[in-house]
């Protein structure tokens, strides 16, 4: 029998005395059947929907409409990489970080060659450290367009999804341009990179950098004080801070729950404390303040994408790769005219670099959060140990949490608040 | 063992100070501190750390397990620590004989966090975690029963044939990818068909009859 008391009448929603849209309070109706009423409904979303960002499956128990319990089921797009990489030389790994998170792989690609080099004590040039930041801040603009375009998608706004996914192919062209591919991009080797950018290719990501923040004026003017994009976004999903810590959330969840932590700032590393750039920090936790923090986060990157472009023009024609020949393969002129060097050249690539016996964990902050590789070697060519922190798959433990209680509709806003993707969630 | 890295944490003199013997060692590797405890007061030490003033690491990066090459080194459980306030970071390694059975005590109670990470090192290194309310498979199925895969003598392609594997993903069963807790959820389990019911009851999930 149904345990609810129907009492209220449908109404339009107005506003909350905080001039926020208020929302209809849970167990309103007129014509509610007896039936569907008092037993659990057990619905199952995914692993196929496009709502979920990937494979996905949640399982609900609902009360009406309301949630009152959510499991995630993960794993199906587990390929095994921690494993792969174990038998893999350090360089080797480089094209499997591409596949984890598919949506900033030249971040991966950089953390994993910074995780290497601290294992094996190796400097490297400024030039490079210029490029790997640039590597950083584009990568962040790319996934947090995705994740602006398709959020809006599952809350129903239809043209920002639009207006991102063309700023976003800019950055592919000009990622294509770099490293020759949209997605794999393998961009760096442990010391050093996978290659300089082309001529020209500096005025490329100028244009991109002048122009680009126009399109996030036009959706901060879209989304940031709309009523529909407000009612369904503010006060839903909410994490205080000492949830946020305490379920370990890192990179814009942590920083909209009002936490100041930005691996950037506090563990800085390719000289990010020399950049001049700001951290939002939202102070409610909820999807909206997830929402202002990640928007702020890409003016933030257009800001340090310009220095590092003055930068980069400053060091024109300085080396590119560290001189230590442990790591760094030879010309391919010398390879093929000098004995010695082509010797050395196919030993590096055949039999490796080792790296000492040691363990190193580094953490960078990438665009879901603090991605962290974290090697144990043991001295020869192929690490013991090559563990993924994945920031996507600890953010999303605390998804049933913040379901708990939402409306079935707010599951899906509340998803897409997380920013997850799911090649580096299964790995 | 006793002299002091240059560059070791100053939590780890604390810790010494504080736990004795349950320190069992310490190193500095990369600049990063490296403790191991022992494994029967690897809690409480997690604990001190958190809550203790002067250490306040509330932050837990990451656990994950380690199996070395050489099949007579212990299995290790690490724990990646970090204080926000402090930025300082810690990591606190847990030994286990593989000759015992791999048990430590969970963490979920001091940190949430841990929730799927443990389940994670469960499912990968098969280390079980004691007081964990939901310790269950998390990347691989629960019917799986290959091993645990990032152990050292798990081999890369699996311990079953790829004709095995094959047979048995066509032989899984629709049911078999709910839970029975799942499964009683809105009485979804008294609809379905006997059959199922019967081999739900049996513990036979993921088998073709």
């Amino acid at each position: 029998m149904s345990t609810r008391t129907v009492e209220m009448a449908l109404a339009t929603p107005g506003l909350d005395d905080r001039g926020r849209p208020s929302r209809l309070p849970l167990g309103v109706g007129t014509a509610v059947d007896d039936d569907l009423g008092a037993e659990h409904m057990l619905v199952n979303i995914g692993p196929q929907h496009p709502a979920t960002h990937g494979v996905l499956r949640l399982v609900l128990e609902l009360e009406g409409e309301t949630v009152k319990r959510c499991i995630p089921h993960i794993g199906y797009l587990h390929s095994g990489f921690e494993k792969l990489g174990e038998y893999r030389h350090y360089n080797q790994i480089v094209p499997l970080t591409d596949r984890t998170d598919y949506l900033s792989p030249m971040a991966n690609n950089v953390c994993l060659a910074l995780a290497a080099e601290k294992l094996m004590g190796i400097e490297i040039t400024e030039r490079c450290q210029v490029l790997r930041v640039i590597a950083c801040e584009m990568s962040r603009v790319i996934s947090h367009l995705v994740w602006l375009g398709t959020t809006g998608i599952d809350l129903g706004a239809f043209t920002p999804f639009l207006w991102s996914f063309y700023q976003r192919e800019r950055i592919y062209n000009l990622q294509e341009a770099w490293t020759g591919a949209r997605l794999t991009t393998s961009l760096t080797r442990i010391g050093g990179m996978m290659a300089d950018v082309p001529d020209g290719w500096e005025a490329g990501l100028r244009d991109f950098t002048a122009t680009f923040t126009k399109t996030l004026d036009e959706v901060d003017t879209m989304f940031t004080r709309n009523s529909i994009w407000c009612g369904r976004t503010q006060g839903v999903g909410v994490l205080t801070a000492d949830e946020a810590i305490n379920y370990s959330l890192s990179g814009p969840m942590l920083r909209a729950s009002g936490v100041d932590y930005d691996v950037r700032k506090d563990r800085p590393y390719l000289g990010y404390e020399t950049y001049d750039f700001d951290v939002p920090v939202g102070e409610h936790g909820d999807i909206y303040d997830r929402y202002r923090v990640r928007l702020e986060e890409m003016y933030q990157s257009n800001r340090i994408l310009e220095q590092a472009l003055d930068r980069l023009a400053r060091l024109k024609g300085a080396p590119l790769n560290t001189d230590d020949h442990r790591v760094i393969l030879p010309p391919k002129g010398r390879a093929m005219s000098d004995m010695e060097a082509m010797i050395h050249h196919f030993k590096q690539v055949m039999e490796g670099v080792p790296a000492p016996a040691g363990e190193a964990y580094l953490g960078v902050e990438n665009p879901k959060g603090e991605l962290g590789y974290y090697f144990v070697a043991d001295g020869t060519a192929k690490p013991v140990r090559w563990r993924i922190r994945p920031p996507s798959f600890i953010n999303l433990a605390c998804l049933p949490k913040l379901c708990e209680g939402a409306l079935l509709s707010d599951v899906i806003a509340i998803n897409a608040s997380v920013d997850i993707v799911m090649g580096e969630i299964d790995r | 063992m006793t002299a002091v890295a240059p560059g070791l944490s100053p939590s780890v003199e604390a810790l010494r100070a504080a736990f004795g013997s349950a320190v069992l060692r310490s190193a500095v590797s990369c600049g990063d501190s490296i403790v191991w405890v022992d494994r029967d007061r690897a809690h409480e030490v997690l604990a001190w750390l958190k809550n203790t003033p002067g250490q306040e690491f509330n932050y837990l990066t990451d656990i994950t397990a380690v199996d070395y090459r050489d099949p007579g080194q212990p299995l290790e459980v690490s724990y990646q620590l970090r204080s926000l306030g402090r930025k300082v970071d810690l990591r606190v390694k847990v030994p286990l004989d593989k000759a015992k059975p791999l048990t430590v005590d969970s963490v979920f109670d001091l940190w949430r966090g841990a929730d799927w990470l443990e389940r994670e090192v469960f499912d990968m290194f098969g280390v079980t975690f004691a007081g964990h309310p939901d310790l269950r498979r998390i990347l691989m199925w629960d019917t799986y029963a290959e091993g645990h895969p990032l152990r050292k003598d798990f081999p890369l392609r699996g311990n079953f044939t790829r004709a095995e594997q094959t047979r048995q993903a066509l032989a899984a069963n629709p049911e078999a990818h709910y839970s029975m807790e799942e499964l009683s959820i809105a009485d979804a389990f008294n609809e379905l068909p006997d059959d199922m019911k019967r081999r739900l009851l049996e513990g036979q999930r993921g088998e073709l009859r």
